[in-house]
């Protein structure tokens, strides 16, 4: 690249496959950059380094999977990209996560009610991913299934501590249930791309992990005495591309060094 | 000491492999035993220095008195025959 061009932002397969898998990167990747704003902020050491470590477990799961959608958009006819490129040097409208790990990270209660559902989620994308027919895709999940059971573990515990902890801690873990649970139906629900995916056996339709994932947070709920929030008609569009007012912000961040450094190193 | 505020101390042992002893490698604050265990897996294993883990609170466990050195440990300075190296060894046995 010529150094007096400013770097131009690349384009992303709009193949169903590769965009089945951009979901789930971009949802590691995001909640990964989310969580990495804990650190040296969390409410105790050890906590500190235990959301940091999820952080870093979330951002390998986001490379694994960037670097295979880049390589199965190259199969349908895509120019090769990689993971640095996917992961900086797309638009906004181009980052396929869900609205829910976009969402600034709130108080540690919202973390840890957030970690606690898409860990939940992950779980069961990642056991089922396991047979998917992309061998490469299986090989992943069968790594990060191991990761997301701890993460949901230990999440869950922090969400059972809370809603059974002080007054002030079940009224701030109640708050942080209230406003996620509208952003959990985009995890729950199809389109074109899961039709796809659940038809060339890729991975499950996200439809499919609907019954299970409420049957796992109703049994978490329920431990931490908490109800189970009413549905809402609300729908977030972030698997579409179409994001929170948030998403800009953190891609600011995220992007601003390969963007003024372009193809950067340490 | 543990202040109403505070979280109590653990100490953690971590064993790196199957047949190993558990060692200790130091201690964190958690609320319970549960969150102790998860919170020395995330701050002492996190590249892969163990196998099992055990943590114990720290206000259990039973030191001896540093102003019994003397009386404990100094004694022990001038006995080398307690030490098996006045025996031929057979070859077989390794690291005494």
């Amino acid at each position: 690249m010529s150094p007096t061009l400013m770097p131009t932002s690349i384009q992303p397969s709009r193949d169903p496959a590769a965009q089945y898998v951009l979901r789930l990167a971009d949802t590691c990747l995001i909640l990964g950059q989310r969580l990495g704003e804990w650190c040296g902020h969390a409410p105790v050491l050890e906590e500190d380094i235990a959301l940091t470590n999820t952080a870093l477990d979330l951002i390998g799961q986001a490379r694994a999977l960037l670097t295979r959608a880049g390589e199965i958009g190259a199969q349908k006819g895509a120019p090769l990209l990689d993971e640095d490129q996917l992961a900086f040097l797309r638009e906004e409208r181009d980052y396929l996560n869900v609205t829910l790990v976009e969402l600034p990270r709130g108080d540690f209660a919202f973390t840890v009610v957030r970690n606690a559902m898409v860990a939940t989620f992950l779980k069961l994308v990642w056991q089922r991913l396991a047979e998917s027919s992309d061998a490469e895709l299986a090989a992943i999940a069968g790594k990060a299934v191991k990761e997301a059971r701890y993460h949901q573990q230990h999440a869950g515990d922090w969400v059972v501590r809370l809603g059974d902890g002080t007054a002030e801690s079940r009224q701030r873990v109640e708050a942080a249930l209230d406003s996620l649970w509208r952003y959990t139906p985009e995890l729950l629900e199809d389109d074109a791309v899961d039709e796809y995916a659940g038809a060339s056996g890729l991975g499950p339709r996200w439809s499919e992990l609907r019954a299970p994932w409420l049957a796992e947070m109703a049994v978490l709920l329920d431990e931490a005495g908490l109800a189970v929030p009413k549905d809402s008609a609300f729908r977030s569009t972030g698997k579409r591309g179409v994001h929170s007012e948030h998403m800009g912000h953190i891609l600011t961040e995220m992007q601003y060094l390969q963007r003024a450094y372009p193809g950067g190193t340490w | 000491m543990t202040t109403p505020n505070e979280w109590p101390l653990w100490e953690v042992f971590v064993r790196t492999k199957a047949g190993l002893d558990h060692k200790h490698c130091g201690s964190l604050h958690a609320t319970d035993a549960k969150m102790a265990i998860q919170l020395a897996r995330d701050v002492y294993t996190r590249r892969q220095e163990g196998s099992s883990l055990w943590v114990v609170r720290s206000d259990q466990i039973v030191a001896s008195d540093p102003s019994d050195k003397a009386m404990f440990f100094d004694p022990m300075e001038d006995k080398v025959y307690r030490h098996p190296t006045f025996y031929a060894l057979p070859e077989s046995v390794d690291h005494m």
